[in-house]
Formats: structure tokens, C-alpha cells, sequence
């Protein structure tokens, strides 16, 4: 029932292909368009128009659309389709009939039914009552076939085809087996036989089904197991292939192995050819030129992506490191070796969760076995041992920091301890730059805010204690000092300067304090040779300290220094006598914190000291800075000072030398410039004339303007298109429409002819009888 | 003291009796001698409650006077007490900044004001003339500090606060804030100001002079004199002096003879250092914001500048450098100290005389600022960058330069600090960092050592 209208319109788009093909092949109906150029290889849709056939279409479309509405103008009653679900697009044309069937038999059932005490209404085939059918045998089986369709297993072959030697119907096979059972075996009705027979079948369709149940489940178990495998495969494969292959081989004779041995022995490999030292130093001398060039850019201040940093960082093998110095060659392995406990204890330290642990761990060893320690800490934690290696790494060098700066603080400063420290934190460094440089920024910010505090407040601060001043070197050490912005040297010396113009020098202490930052500032500086006016500010601030005679200077002093006044005469000897026994010798970093100093003699050795490193830093600036265009003005106080008031006469024998070399650099630098212009800017070109050639390449494209404005054209056209289609289909509609109508003139016009023609027809007739009527009676 | 302001005031209530009268008149002197001693008790509390006391023993004597007021032709203000109270905060021995404090209290009222006022200058005259003008660091310091908490009023419809209560038509005979008031409070600074006073005061006063003192003042003119006197002392109290002057050439048609000559001459190196940086900036900007000032003048002052820049720290070269562009920029034919294009290439020798006082003769047209060349070599960064500027022509716009003025050290350390260091990592220093005293030239290694060799 279902499947006709489906059958019918497949035989109806058949057979509209054919007359298409039809009609395509009719030259009559073909229209050819014209291509003015042939292009090789493209593809057009329209180069044949069939008239005939979009004429027509369009006409049966109107017919349908246009049309209709045409007729049904001015009409306010409606024709509604009731059926079940003949508006619903949801529900499957199947279905729609089924539910259709069902609504009617329910319909007839209540309606006719009412009264029927026999449940099951009447069954039919071909519109037959089946229970009439019962009473002959061979019209049975049809009910069965739809189950049975395709399944042709042998027992049912046999039951089937057993005895009956004929292969004709389904019907004639039955009757047949029937009649064998008859003869052969105790009689069985034939209900039973067929009974059995649907038993069987079923069973076995059952088992098929459990089986196929059974098969899919083993390839969907399949699947997801090779899924799991499909990912190592995909790498391996290759490899795989290669080792399974020798396996799957049949077993090679002797010779064939010996070959093959031979053909895979280890030949020798090309290996990177031992290095000669210059080979070595040469790679090692690129390489820092490299880093070299590097640091220079970053000076220039050039921002580029620095490609060259992941070099900087020292790439070891972690076991390499752990093993090879920890084995034998150690002085400490005696000392632990005695217990396995220490043994583990010394060996695999943990690295320390807080600074509490690593004050523990480092307690009470000496300087040596201090870096022992933390070296092996180090590398028991090397990042590539465990995932959380690296943090904890990171951590250790903030602890190592804050240990350092107590070192310091101590009363007998342990700067040996430090020293020996300072490879580990070099290396920790290079491991995590990000945290390092968080680290000491921290403790800059700290040392600097609490500086800035105290001259917010008293408008001075003292000198900064010896920890801030080895930190500051350790940045010196840890970081580039000549970028032209680093995050953790630039304020490193906004630091340095601060400390230089806001403390004021009290004591030998403070002075020894500055000159130590002044050494500092000039390592800062010595690469880049940046100019630091505030160094300049402190030496010749130092240098006045030394001035017996403080009326009518010759130059100015810059803040924290007086021009006269308390401790302003610091530098100056008590007894200048006193410089006959002096000797230079390095001063104690200490000596920034606190001085023993007994005798007049010993204090007036400390102050030609500070002197001697003073004049050794002016040195080391005027030397710096000889190329700076205000070099003259830069140094005119300290020359001034030093000609008139600590002139070579007055001055020791030792620093003499200084003095003059000094006095010689101030004197022949070139006080002459040339003026200031502005950086030449590059000329703007002439208008040219000749007309700008450009080269089209895509023909036929919109070129030449923003994206936007395509997109507007485009639109623009698509509109200018779309509306003269549409009026083009307007008109066709009303042309369409103008036709029908005239038709329905025509056709009303030709009926009313046609009626008044039998009018006049019988009218005519009836004459004409009239008439012989007439003539009849008068004759 | 609770029970003899009783005895006091029932002297006044109910008493009839002149033999009782004047007991108690007797009872009442003394207990105000002893009240007025007690302000120099050496414990706080009890100065402060002696204090407190008085003060309402002086209103109430405001309101029940001692005296009949016929024969007084003053109204009846309780100025005995008044002028032993002022007598006594002002000592010459001890320091009574936090009583005055206190006492500032009583000085909200426009009467008790009024008097302090004049009992004020009567009293640091006639001390003052006693010493013979020397220096008495105490006692000119409570005379300040007590001068300073007193606040004026700026308008006559503010005068409602008294303590002794008065009628309409007397309020403005005794009271009207021009004519008394302001010409009692001007008189009181005048007196205080003749005499010497010590450079931390100078200081302290002048802050407070241009806000405090000037606007409350009947004829501001009169100062001239104590502020030229100031601004020619030099240093720190002529950078404040600055202040005072700007508002009485300002408002008051002050015309000051060689004013820029002097402003010239207090650029100093310490400019760049002291506490009051910001404000000498600030009025410097203003003073040198006039375009009809002479080419020469501006480019002495640009020229010193930079000179002074060779000395300054970073916070204040990102200041000066600003000050300087903007300075060329009001005055475009300055330019030639930036842009000097001349056909014989040949380099010339700074003509800039330093030491040259005259802005007139200093020949800074002359010259170029070689210093801002100098400059660019500076370490700080932000530094090199403005300096950098000068190669290329300026941009028309002025920079706005008063959000650099208050720019401390560790705030420009901030800078970096707080800079996220997401886009690169941080460089490192390649050479292997073996001893503290190593490395960056060996000049630590040169001087210093680890420990002491004794």
C-alpha cells in the first residue's frame, strides 16, 4: 500500500529524464550560446540553453503558484484538506498512511462493532476472508514467506526439498512432505508438523541472532584495543616493521648469518673529531663574541628578541654533574663516611623548604664545606631529576641570598663564607634567571624603600649597611651592568645613586662606606661608560673633605656635602707628618661598619687611603668618560680643587703619580665641539611625472581599494542584478496573467458562440418542421 | 579649682556687702596668680586644666564684669587675663607647642583673637626691645607657633563666634574685619618680623607666608621689604622667598627690579637636592612661562640648566630636561642652542661664561647645550631618552612637566621594578662569576679586601 505512489514517482522522474535526454538531443529545441574566447579547462554551465524547456517550467510554475491565487481572488471560502497529517511535513508518508489506516479502522470498529462479541475481527488477504481460505490447504505458506524470505539453511532445505523430487512452489512442497509423513512415520497432525517447523526456525534465528550479537561485541572490544595500541604504532611502525621482519624470516644457514653479521657489525662511527686547545679556544672565542655582539646590542638598547640567551645557560647532564665529582675525589668522604645515616644525610640533601632548614644545614661548617653543600644540594635537585626540582631551586636561591646578606650583617662579617658561595648562586642564577632576577629586585626594592622612608622623614638616611653593598656587587656579578634598561641593574644604580646624594659622610666609616659604593658605581659603569653625574658629585665631595683650607674654593660641592661645617674636614690629616709611615693596602670590607682605629697615626693611614682610592676612582672616570662632549665642565670642579687646594706639593709622594696623571687627563682633553645640529633627515623625493606602471596580474577583479569597499560593490551589484530579475519576473507574471485572462474571454466568448449557434441550430429546426408542417398541410 | 570658681561666682551672685566684696575680690586675684603660675607647672594635665580654667574665669568675667561700664569706655573684655595668658604661653624657657594646641581652641573665637592679636605685639615689643633684638630661639619660637595657629576669617559675615556677647552696633565698631582685624593681625606679623630671626624659622614662616599670612593681610604691600630681604639672603630661603614675591608681583603690582637677574643667580647645584625642589620648579615654570621675556635671558636660563644637569640626579634631569625643550619651545629662536648649522665646519670652545652673574653677559646665545649631548650617554635610561630628543627637531607641544616635580628615586625604581618581564627572559652575565671581589674591572679587587690581613 505504501510503496506505490513511491514506485510511480520514480517511474515518473524516469521517464522525465528521458524525454530531457530527449529533448537535449533535439537540435530544435537547443540553443547555443556563444563564447567569444575558448579558455582550456574551464567549466561552463551555460554554454547550451534549452528555451523550450525553462519556458515551460517557469508556465507550470505560475500554473501552480500564480495561478491558483488568481483563481482563488475574491473568494472567501476555502478548500481544507482534512486528512490526518496532510499538512504535517514532520511526519514520513509511511507512517502518515499507517496512522491514516489506523484512525480509520477505529473509526469503523466503533461505529460498526459496537455489538461484536468476537474479539478478533475478520483477517483478510487480497481482500479475502482468511478464515474462508483456512478450508484450502495450498493457499497457506504466503503468511510465512515474508519471514522466511532469503533463508535458505539446509535443514529447511531439506524438510523442504527432502522426499519431493520436484522444485516448484512453496505450496506444492508442503502438501507433498505431508503425504511422505503419512507414509512413513506414525501419524502427525499436520498443525503439529507446522509447529514444529516455526519452532526450529525461530530457534535458529534466535542463535543467529545471539551469535551476530556476540560478533559485534568482540570487533567493538577490537576497536577500542586497537585504538589503544594505533597511537605507539603510528611512531613505531617503521621500527616495528624492521624488527619483525628477521623474525618472520625461515631460519638462515650459516653463511647467510656470517654475511649478515658481518654487514651489521659495528662499523666505526663518524664521531665529532677530537678537538685540538685551539680549536677548543677558538669555539669558546666565537662564542663569547657572540655573547659579546649580544651584550653590545642590548647596550645600544636595540630591542630585539634575543635569540642567543638560551646559550647563556649552562646545559649540563644532571647524573654527570651528580657523579663525577662525588664519588672519590672529595676531601669530604671521609669525614661522612663513617655512617650510613650520614651518608644519606650528606649525600642526597634535600633541598631546604624554608631559610630556617638552610641555616641548619649550613651551620657550623666551614666556608668550603659551606659550598660543598649547596653545590651537592644543588645537584641532588637538578631539575631534570624530579618535576618539582626547578621551584625548589628557584627557592634556594632566595634563601641563599637572605643567608648571604646575614653573613654580612654579622658582627665579624664572614665575607670568606660568601666568597665561596658565590659560584653556587652564579649557577643557581644561570638555572632560573626569571626567579633569580625577582629575588634580588626584591631585596632592592626592600633596601631602597626603607632608604627612601627615613629621607622622607629626616631628609637623610645613613649609608647603606654592608649587606645591601654585596648585593649590589652581587648583581654587579649575576647581571649585565651595560644594558640600557635591565630590570635589575638599572634600579640596582638608581640605588647607588640615591645612596650617594641623600647620605651624608659623618664619619671614616661613611667615607669608606661612599668610596666602596663609588667603586661599585664605576664597575657599574665601566663597560658602557655611561655618565653618572652623582659619582662625580661624591668624589669631588671627598676630595673637599680632604681641603685644609675651606675659604674661596674655586668650585662648588654637590648635596650630601657641605661646603663648610660639621665633619667636613674628615679627610684631613691631624699630623702631616704622619703620611711618611703610610703604605697602601686594600682596605677590609668591613671597614664600612666599623674601624678600629686607636692612634691619631692609624686614623690619619685610613684617611690617605680613602684618599689614594678616591684619587684612583677620579682616575678611573676621567679616563671613562674622555669621549663626553661636557667632559671639561664635568671635571672643572675636581681640577680646580686639586690645582689650587690639594696641589702636588701639598700632597703625599705616593699619590702624587695619581695627582699628576689626573691633572694630565683633565688638561689634555679637547675643550673645543662642534655645534649641535639636528640628525640630518633624509631628503623628501621630487614628485615624479612619468606615469606609475603597475603590473595587473588578476584580470577581471576589483582592484585598488579596501576590503570594505569591495564588499560594497559586490553587495552593490548583487542588488542592481536582483532587482532586474525582479522585475523581469514581474513582468513575465503579469504577461502570464494577461494571458489567462484573455483566455478565459476566449473560452467564455466561444462557449456563448457555441450555445447561441444550437440555439439558432434548433430554432432553425424548429422552423424548418414548422415550415414542412406547413407545406404538409397545405399540400 | 572647681571649689573657689564657686566661691567666685557666689561672690558675684549673691554678696551685697562691700567688706565681703572686696574679700572676694582679693580671693579672686589670687586664685587667678596662682592659675597663671600654674601654666608653667611642669606637668601637662595641670597646664592644660590651669588653662582651660582661665579661660572661663575670662568669660565669665566677660559677662559679669568687675567693673561699672560707665566710666569704662572699652567694652568689657577681660584683656588682664588675656595679656598674663599670652605672656605665659609665650615663655622664654619652655617649649608650649602642644598647650598652644590646646589653646587653639579659644582662638576660634573672633574676640579672644582680636586681643591675643594685639597682646601679642605689645608683648614680643617689648621683649623684643629688652634683648635688644638678639636671638631668643624659645621664645620667638612659641611667638610663631602661636602666631601661626591663628586662622582669619575671610569674611565679616564669619565673625559670629564670640565669647562675650555683643549688640549689632558695637559688633562693628570694635570688630569690623578690615578695619581691626586684619589691620591687628598685620600689625602683629609687622612687629614679630622687625626683629632677626633664627633661618629654620625663615624657612617655616616663609612656607607659610603666600597661603597663611599674605591673603589675611590689609595692605600685603608692607612685606616687601621683609621679602626682599629674604630673597636676597640666598640658598633655601631665597627659593622660598620666591613664593611670597611671585604673589605681591601678581596681585600687587610689586615691580621688582632685576628679579630674573636674581632668580638666574639662585640656580645652583643645589637646586636639584633640596627639600623644596618641586615648588622652585613650579614657580620657575610660571615665571619663565611669559613670551615677552628677552631672548638672552631665556637662553641663559636654558643654558644654565644644563649645565647644572651635568651635576643633578636622575629625578631631576627628567625634570630639567623637559623644563629646557619646553623653554626652546616657547622661544623658537632659541633653537640655535640645539640646531646651529654653520658653513665652516670647525669645532669652537663652549663661550658660555659660568661665572658671570649678569644673564645679559654671559654669552649663552653664543653657545650650544653640549651638556644634553652629555647627557645621552647618562645611565638611567628614561634620562638617555628624553636627552636623545634633541637630535631631532621638537614637537610643537609642550610637555606637561608638573607630574614630574614630585618624582622620587624609588618610584623611578618602581619603574623597572614593576614592569612585567613576561615577553623576554631576563639577560644574565656570561662571564662565570668565580670571587666576590672580581669582575666589572677589577676595581673593588684594587681597593678592598675580603677580611683585614692583621
Amino acid at each position: 500500500m505504501g510503496k506505490a505512489p513511491k514506485k510511480r514517482s520514480l517511474a515518473d522522474k524516469v521517464r522525465k529524464t528521458k524525454t530531457n535526454a530527449a529533448i537535449k538531443n533535439n537540435p530544435f529545441e537547443v540553443k547555443i550560446n556563444r563564447k567569444k574566447f575558448d579558455v582550456l579547462g574551464r567549466k561552463t554551465k551555460h554554454d547550451v540553453g534549452l528555451p523550450g524547456v525553462s519556458r515551460s517550467k517557469a508556465i507550470n510554475k505560475r500554473k501552480e503558484t500564480l495561478l491558483k491565487e488568481y483563481k482563488q481572488k475574491n473568494k472567501a471560502s476555502k478548500f481544507v484538506d482534512r486528512r490526518l497529517g496532510e499538512y504535517d511535513a514532520k511526519i514520513a508518508p509511511e507512517d502518515k498512511i499507517l496512522q491514516r489506516f489506523a484512525l480509520e479502522r477505529q473509526r469503523i470498529h466503533e461505529k460498526k462493532d459496537m455489538y461484536n462479541l468476537n474479539e478478533e475481527e475478520e483477517l483478510t488477504h487480497y481482500g479475502q476472508s482468511l478464515a474462508e481460505m483456512e478450508k484450502f490447504n495450498d493457499m497457506v505458506n504466503s503468511d510465512d514467506e515474508s519471514e522466511e524470505k532469503g533463508l535458505l539453511s539446509a535443514e529447511l532445505t531439506a524438510s523442504h526439498f527432502g522426499g519431493g523430487g520436484g522444485g516448484g512452489l512453496l505450496r506444492k512442497k508442503t502438501s507433498g512432505e505431508q503425504q511422505q509423513e503419512d507414509g512413513n512415520q506414525r501419524a502427525k497432525s499436520r498443525q503439529e508438523l507446522i509447529e514444529e517447523l516455526i519452532q526450529k526456525s525461530k530457534q535458529e534465528k534466535r542463535e543467529r541472532q545471539v551469535r551476530k550479537e556476540e560478533a559485534q561485541e568482540l570487533t567493538e572490544k577490537l576497536d577500542q584495543e586497537w585504538k589503544s595500541i594505533q597511537a605507539l604504532m603510528v611512531k613505531k611502525t617503521a621500527k616495528a616493521e624492521h624488527t619483525d621482519k628477521p623474525e618472520e624470516k625461515p631460519k638462515l644457514d650459516e653463511y647467510d648469518m656470517m654475511v649478515r653479521e658481518l654487514g651489521f657489525e659495528m662499523k666505526a662511527q663518524p664521531s665529532e673529531k677530537m678537538k685540538t686547545p685551539e680549536e677548543l679556544a677558538k669555539e669558546e672565542k666565537e662564542k663569547l663574541q657572540k655573547l659579546e655582539a649580544d651584550r653590545l646590542r642590548r647596550m645600544m638598547g636595540e630591542e630585539e628578541e634575543t635569540k642567543a640567551q638560551s646559550q647563556t645557560r649552562i646545559k649540563t647532564s644532571a647524573w654527570n654533574l651528580f657523579l663525577s665529582p662525588l664519588i672519590f675525589s672529595d676531601p669530604f668522604f671521609p669525614l661522612v663516611g663513617f655512617l650510613f645515616y650520614n651518608f644519606i644525610k650528606f649525600f642526597f640533601f634535600l633541598a631546604p623548604e624554608s631559610y630556617e632548614d638552610l641555616k641548619d644545614l649550613l651551620c657550623g661548617h666551614t666556608p668550603e664545606n659551606q659550598r660543598l653543600i649547596v653545590a651537592r644540594t644543588q645537584k641532588c635537585n637538578h631539575p631534570s631529576l624530579a618535576v618539582g626540582n626547578k621551584l625548589k631551586l628557584q627557592k634556594l636561591f632566595g634563601f641563599l641570598l637572605e643567608y648571604i646578606g646575614e653573613l654580612a650583617l654579622r658582627t665579624s662579617p664572614e665575607l670568606t663564607a660568601v666568597d665561596k658561595l658565590l659560584p653556587e648562586l652564579y649557577a643557581l642564577c644561570q638555572m632560573s634567571p626569571e626567579a633569580a632576577a625577582a629575588a634580588v629586585q626584591l631585596v632592592l626594592a626592600d633596601a631602597a624603600h626603607s632608604m627612601e622612608e627615613q629621607i622622607e622623614v629626616k631628609g637623610h638616611a645613613p649609608f647603606p649597611t654592608l649587606d645591601s653593598l654585596i648585593y649590589l656587587k652581587l648583581t654587579a656579578l649575576l647581571f649585565p651592568t651595560s644594558d640600557f634598561r635591565h630590570p635589575v641593574t638599572t634600579p640596582a644604580l638608581l640605588y647607588i645613586s640615591l645612596a650617594l646624594t641623600k647620605c651624608p659622610v659623618r664619619s671614616l666609616q661613611d667615607a669608606t662606606a661612599g668610596l666602596l659604593l663609588c667603586c661599585l658605581a664605576v664597575e657599574y659603569v665601566s663597560f658602557s661608560k655611561r655618565f653618572l653625574p652623582e659619582l662625580i658629585n661624591f668624589l669631588t665631595g671627598s676630595l673637599h673633605l680632604a681641603v685644609r683650607d675651606k675659604t674661596s674654593l674655586g668650585y662648588t660641592v654637590a648635596p650630601p656635602f657641605r661646603r663648610a661645617g660639621k665633619c667636613s674636614d674628615l679627610l684631613v690629616l691631624s699630623d702631616p707628618e704622619s703620611c711618611r709611615s703610610w703604605r697602601k693596602k686594600p682596605l677590609p670590607l668591613s671597614a664600612t661598619r666599623c674601624l678600629e682605629l686607636k692612634s691619631d697615626l692609624d686614623r690619619d693611614h685610613h684617611r690617605l687611603t680613602c684618599l689614594s682610592v678616591c684619587l684612583d676612582l677620579v682616575k678611573r672616570c676621567c679616563l671613562l668618560y674622555n669621549d663626553l662632549p661636557s667632559f671639561s665642565h664635568i671635571f672643572q670642579p675636581v681640577g680646580s680643587l686639586l690645582s689650587k687646594h690639594l696641589s702636588i706639593q701639598t700632597i703625599v709622594c705616593l699619590l702624587q703619580e695619581l695627582h699628576r696623571e689626573i691633572m694630565d687627563a683633565i688638561s689634555s682633553a679637547p675643550t673645543t665641539h662642534r655645534r649641535l645640529v639636528f640628525n640630518k633627515k633624509k631628503p623628501i623625493p621630487l614628485k615624479l611625472l612619468t606615469p606609475k606602471i603597475v603590473e595587473v596580474l588578476d584580470y577581471g577583479k576589483k582592484r585598488g581599494c579596501t576590503r570594505e569597499e569591495r564588499e560594497k560593490e559586490r553587495l552593490k551589484h548583487k542588488y542592481k542584478k536582483e532587482f532586474k530579475g525582479a522585475l523581469r519576473e514581474i513582468r513575465k507574471d503579469s504577461r502570464f496573467l494577461a494571458r489567462e485572462k484573455l483566455n478565459e474571454v476566449m473560452n467564455r466568448d466561444a462557449e456563448r458562440k457555441r450555445k447561441v449557434k444550437e440555439l439558432f441550430g434548433s430554432l432553425a429546426t424548429q422552423e424548418g418542421e414548422w415550415k414542412a408542417l406547413k407545406k404538409r398541410k397545405r399540400k | 579649682f572647681a571649689l573657689r570658681k564657686k566661691k567666685y561666682l557666689c561672690s558675684l551672685s549673691s554678696s551685697a556687702e562691700d567688706k565681703c566684696r572686696i574679700f572676694m575680690r582679693h580671693r579672686y586675684n589670687a586664685c587667678v596668680e596662682i592659675l597663671l603660675e600654674h601654666l608653667n607647672h611642669e606637668q601637662f594635665a595641670v597646664k592644660e586644666s590651669a588653662l582651660c580654667c582661665l579661660m572661663k574665669f575670662a568669660a565669665g568675667q566677660g559677662q559679669h564684669p568687675l567693673e561699672d561700664l560707665e566710666w569704662s569706655e572699652h567694652h568689657s573684655f577681660p584683656r588682664g587675663i588675656i595679656l598674663a595668658v599670652v605672656e605665659n604661653l609665650t615663655s622664654k624657657t619652655t617649649d608650649n607647642t602642644l598647650l598652644i594646641s590646646r589653646f587653639q581652641e579659644f582662638l576660634e573665637m573672633d574676640d579672644v583673637r582680636y586681643y591675643v592679636m594685639s597682646a601679642l605685639r605689645e608683648s614680643v615689643g617689648k621683649v623684643m626691645e629688652k634683648n635688644k633684638g638678639t636671638l631668643l630661639p624659645v621664645y620667638q619660637n612659641n611667638v610663631f607657633t602661636l602666631m601661626s595657629s591663628i586662622s582669619m576669617p575671610s569674611q565679616q559675615s564669619e565673625l559670629t563666634n564670640f565669647m562675650v556677647k555683643l549688640e549689632g552696633q558695637l559688633l562693628y565698631l570694635f570688630f569690623s574685619l578690615e578695619d581691626n582685624h586684619k589691620r591687628a593681625f598685620e600689625k602683629m606679623w609687622l612687629g614679630f618680623l622687625k626683629y632677626k630671626l633664627p633661618s629654620n624659622m625663615y624657612k617655616k614662616l616663609l612656607v607659610i607666608l603666600h597661603d597663611s599670612i599674605l591673603p589675611h593681610m590689609s595692605k600685603p604691600a608692607l612685606m616687601i621689604d621683609f621679602l626682599t630681604a629674604a630673597y636676597e639672603v640666598g640658598g633655601a630661603i631665597s627659593l622660598l622667598a620666591l613664593n611670597g614675591l611671585f604673589v605681591l608681583i601678581h596681585q600687587h603690582n610689586l615691580d621688582y627690579p632685576d628679579f630674573y637677574k636674581k632668580l638666574y643667580n639662585l640656580l645652583e647645584p643645589t637646586v636639584f637636592h633640596v627639600k623644596y625642589r618641586a615648588r622652585f620648579f613650579h614657580l620657575a615654570n610660571l615665571f619663565l612661562s611669559s613670551s615677552h621675556l628677552p631672548l638672552y635671558l631665556v637662553a641663559a636660563f636654558t643654558k644654565r640648566l644644563a649645565r647644572l644637569a651635568l651635576t643633578a640626579p636622575p629625578t631631576g634631569l627628567l625634570i630639567v630636561l623637559p623644563f629646557i625643550y619646553n623653554l626652546i619651545r616657547r622661544h623658537p629662536s632659541c633653537r640655535v642652542l640645539l640646531h646651529k648649522p654653520s658653513t665652516e665646519d670647525e669645532p669652537v670652545e663652549d663661550p658660555y661664561l659660568m661665572d658671570e652673574e649678569d644673564p645679559a653677559q654671559c654669552r649663552a646665545l653664543e653657545s650650544s647645550l653640549w651638556e644634553i649631548k652629555t647627557l645621552q650617554k647618562h645611565y638611567h635610561p628614561d634620562v638617555a631618552k628624553a636627552a636623545m630628543m634633541i637630535s631631532t627637531p621638537l614637537s610643537e607641544q609642550e610637555e606637561d612637566i608638573s607630574e614630574l616635580l614630585e618624582l622620587t628615586t624609588y618610584e623611578l625604581m618602581e619603574r623597572d621594578l614593576k614592569k612585567p618581564q613576561d615577553k623576554k627572559s631576563i639577560p644574565l652575565e656570561f662571564e662565570t662569576a668565580t670571587q666576590l671581589l672580581k669582575g666589572g674591572g677589577d676595581v673593588l679587587a684594587h681597593h678592598f679586601c675580603l677580611v683585614s690581613d692583621e
